[in-house]
């Protein structure tokens, strides 16, 4: 590992991919712009995987020591603080490349044939390129500047791809929502970054982590007394960090934009929200975790809780959804909300790491199965056009391999034994069990959920209906979808199944030393047998039409009603920024800025033109006058020269 | 019959000015101004004359400047007749009443 400036390459060839594509696509490409974008992601995913060998095989040395590539400094403020472009490789880093690029490259297969018939197929590849390389971008940052602006960058793209179709006003309300909430979120972790570098004096990752994690340093004894409304200074800094990344990662309640978000195509739900975009705020704790560890563990404590609300609240909602994009939305909340609280149950360094290892294990098969699942619902709707589960139904014959990987999928979320999810969720649930009782419980109540609403899915779709309409024969009889399409739903379901068997501790600790996972399988029964039970009771409910469904949400009652209407939150929202915030401080804003602002404006205009009004008289065009004024000038002047001035 | 001294110089030197501002401010037409200016430039260049014959006789301060403002002078009367031929051709007359476009 000497030369790693090609690192680099990862990045920048998504990037070089958007700028080509962007400016040349849709004149000299048309239709190839999609292979040479592929092609792109292709070379970058190979380095990626080629570097993380590298790096899992060689760096090796009983801890994996974080190194930095490349680091070019960028703005120099003072000698310790810079903000600096850096690649920032250590095993979170290696493991988000990898899920990344894959991921990213699967999306791009895929997109050939699903986004075939789109008019801006270039510019679809183009943006796919620009989070490609700002994904990238962020998860090797080495600054928590950089970071800043990978974040930003992430954002933007993710606004440009919810409103692909931007002649659909929904798309474009969806994309213009979920840029704003996270945006709202954004200037949180802004100032947390602010208070951080402020007191840590650095904005490089590695020297902000040393001077906050020492307990008797100085800086740090400062920066503990200094408080405000009664909480420290890091504490607060702590705080506002997680703000962004809860926003970023749809926790509660900045969750509102993600299930709107599902209103771009359906590859880019899977590539932006579900696989990577969504998770940057687990691993923004993630890359943060000794500072909130071993300084602000009442912030850990906030995490936990929040991710665990978020897991559970998001499980119910998903349980009475009908658009099938919507469910999977909820369904990747509610899964990075067990990553959160997987992190915020963990504890710093050996055995008490577990947590962190879990999330991040969990980030990983998520990734794949979650894509896995998205990718399956976009052949489903390609196939019958529409979102919502009452148009689907008998579908596994008319589409086997669809039919086939999306069960992979469910079972893996589902967390069926030996299947990927499995392990890392058995694992989250050890963590949690072992430090805390009560988050422990929400979880296994949230697993069980977890199954139901999947299978739920899973037998709406392609089980349910056995007698088709002539109608709808003629539709299935065409076949489920090119190659490109199936080969990346075959791949990640292959991924989806094997990736649990990743010995995932040995690589991925707090510390960066190899943790033992060991697998209890007397505690695995109760989880595995409440994930069963949710299979089994949407088997019974949802296998064939029946009329049990609607009975039982019928006895839920108010439950249900508030469940579908995803506990009204969105209209607390609503209700906040339209009636409460626009009318006690938009419209006195307003009627300010039009009678104060504008009267001072006006008032000055007014004075100016009334003075001069009064005195362009004296410039009269005769030229006698002017001499005469200028006689009458000297004379003054000279007498006062002469009597006053001496 | 005794030569005449600094103050008489100085005399008709002020006359020379006071008759020329006289024409420059109460005359309408641009070449009699013009030449009301040249009676004010003329009053000045006899002061220098005066005040260096009977103040510094051994210098001969006086007597360049009035060289330069002679010079400048036919420079300026050039300029101002030029200005005054252009603008007998835009406004038809010499009458400095006419010639008001300038004001506000």
């Amino acid at each position: 590992m000497n030369n790693l400036s090609y690192i680099a390459l990862i990045p920048l060839l998504p990037l070089a991919g958007f700028v080509l594509l962007g400016l040349l696509g849709k004149k000299y490409f048309g239709k190839a712009a999609g292979i040479i974008g592929t092609l792109f992601l292709f070379i970058s995913a190979a380095l990626a995987f080629y570097t993380a060998y590298q790096y899992f095989s060689s760096g090796f040395n009983g801890v994996y020591q974080p190194v930095i590539a490349f680091k070019y400094t960028w703005l120099q403020f003072s000698e310790n603080l810079s903000i600096d472009m850096g690649l920032y490789l250590d095993s979170i880093s290696m493991m988000m490349i990898v899920v990344v690029t894959l991921i990213s490259l699967m999306v791009h297969i895929y997109s050939l044939g699903y986004m075939k018939r789109e008019e801006r197929f270039s510019t679809y590849y183009a943006y796919l390129g620009l989070f490609t390389f700002s994904m990238l971008g962020l998860v090797l940052s080495s600054n928590i500047f950089q970071i800043y602006m990978f974040w930003e960058l992430v954002g933007v793209s993710s606004y440009l791809l919810i409103g692909f179709y931007y002649d659909k006003p929904s798309a474009v309300a969806a994309c213009k929502k979920a840029f704003i909430v996270t945006r709202f979120a954004d200037l949180g972790f802004l100032i947390g970054i602010l208070v951080l570098s402020y007191v840590s004096g650095s904005l490089d990752f590695n020297t902000m982590i040393q001077t906050l994690t020492q307990p008797e340093s100085s800086t740090l004894k400062t920066a503990v007394a200094s408080s405000f409304l009664g909480v420290s200074a890091v504490t607060w800094g702590g705080l506002l960090i997680f703000m962004g990344g809860a926003g970023k990662s749809a926790m509660f309640p900045l969750h509102i934009w993600l299930p709107d978000a599902m209103e771009g195509p359906t590859p880019v739900s899977a590539l932006i929200h579900a696989a990577t975009m969504v998770v940057a705020g687990v691993y923004l704790v993630a890359r943060l975790f000794p500072i909130f560890a071993i300084t602000t563990p009442v912030v850990l404590e906030v995490i936990g809780w929040v991710g665990a609300i978020s897991a559970v609240i998001a499980a119910i909602i998903a349980c009475t959804q009908t658009d099938i994009k919507r469910v999977l939305a909820y369904s990747t909340m509610s899964q990075i909300g067990f990553m959160m609280f997987a992190l915020g149950v963990s504890k710093y360094g050996g055995e008490a790491g577990l947590g962190f290892t879990a999330s991040m294990f969990h980030l990983f098969t998520h990734a794949m199965f979650k894509a896995l699942l998205f990718l399956g619902a976009g052949a489903v709707i390609h196939y019958v056009h529409s979102n919502e589960m009452k148009d689907m139904g008998g579908l596994r014959k008319s589409m086997p391999i669809t039919h086939i990987t999306f069960l992979i999928a469910c079972l893996a979320i589902a967390g069926f034994p030996f299947l990927s999810g499995f392990f890392s969720k058995e694992e989250i649930l050890l963590a949690a069990c072992q430090h805390n009782a009560a988050i422990y419980w929400i979880a296994l109540f949230t697993s069980g959920l977890t199954a139901f609403y999947m299978f739920r899915l899973y037998f709406s779709i392609f089980w349910n209906r056995e007698h088709l309409t002539h109608s709808e024969i003629q539709t299935h009889k065409k076949s489920e979808g090119p190659f490109v399409m199936m080969l990346p739903l075959i791949i990640l379901a292959i991924g989806a199944a094997a990736a649990g068997y990743i010995p995932f501790g040995k690589y991925v600790s707090t510390d960066g030393r190899p943790l033992e996972s060991h697998f209890d399988l007397s505690f695995s029964i109760l989880p595995v047998v409440l994930g069963i039970a949710g299979i089994v009771s949407a088997w019974i409910m949802y296998k064939k039409q029946n009329p049990l469904p609607d009975k039982l949400s019928s006895s839920f009652g108010a439950l249900y009603k508030a469940s579908y209407h995803k506990f009204y939150i969105d209209e607390i929202y609503l209700f906040i920024t339209k009636k409460v915030i626009f009318n006690l401080i938009g419209r006195p804003a307003a009627w300010f800025d039009k009678n104060v602002v504008d009267g001072m404006v006006n008032l000055t205009g007014n004075a100016t033109q009334w003075l001069s009004g009064r005195i362009k008289k004296f410039q009269s065009g005769k030229l006698q006058s002017y001499t005469l004024l200028y006689l009458m000038a000297a004379v003054v002047m000279a007498a006062i020269i002469i009597y006053v001035w001496k | 019959m005794t030569s005449p001294g600094l103050e008489h110089i100085l005399f008709i030197s002020a006359a020379l000015f006071f008759i020329g501002m006289y024409g420059f401010f109460t005359r309408r037409n641009l070449i009699t101004m013009l030449m009301s200016i040249e009676l004010i430039l003329n009053s000045v260049n006899l002061n220098f004359i005066a005040f260096n014959k009977y103040v510094w006789p051994d210098k001969m301060d006086g007597l360049f400047f009035t060289l330069f403002i002679i010079a400048i002078a036919a420079a300026e009367a050039a300029v101002a007749i030029a200005i005054i031929i252009n603008l007998y051709r835009s406004h038809q007359s010499v009458d400095v009443e006419s010639a008001k476009n300038l004001k506000y």
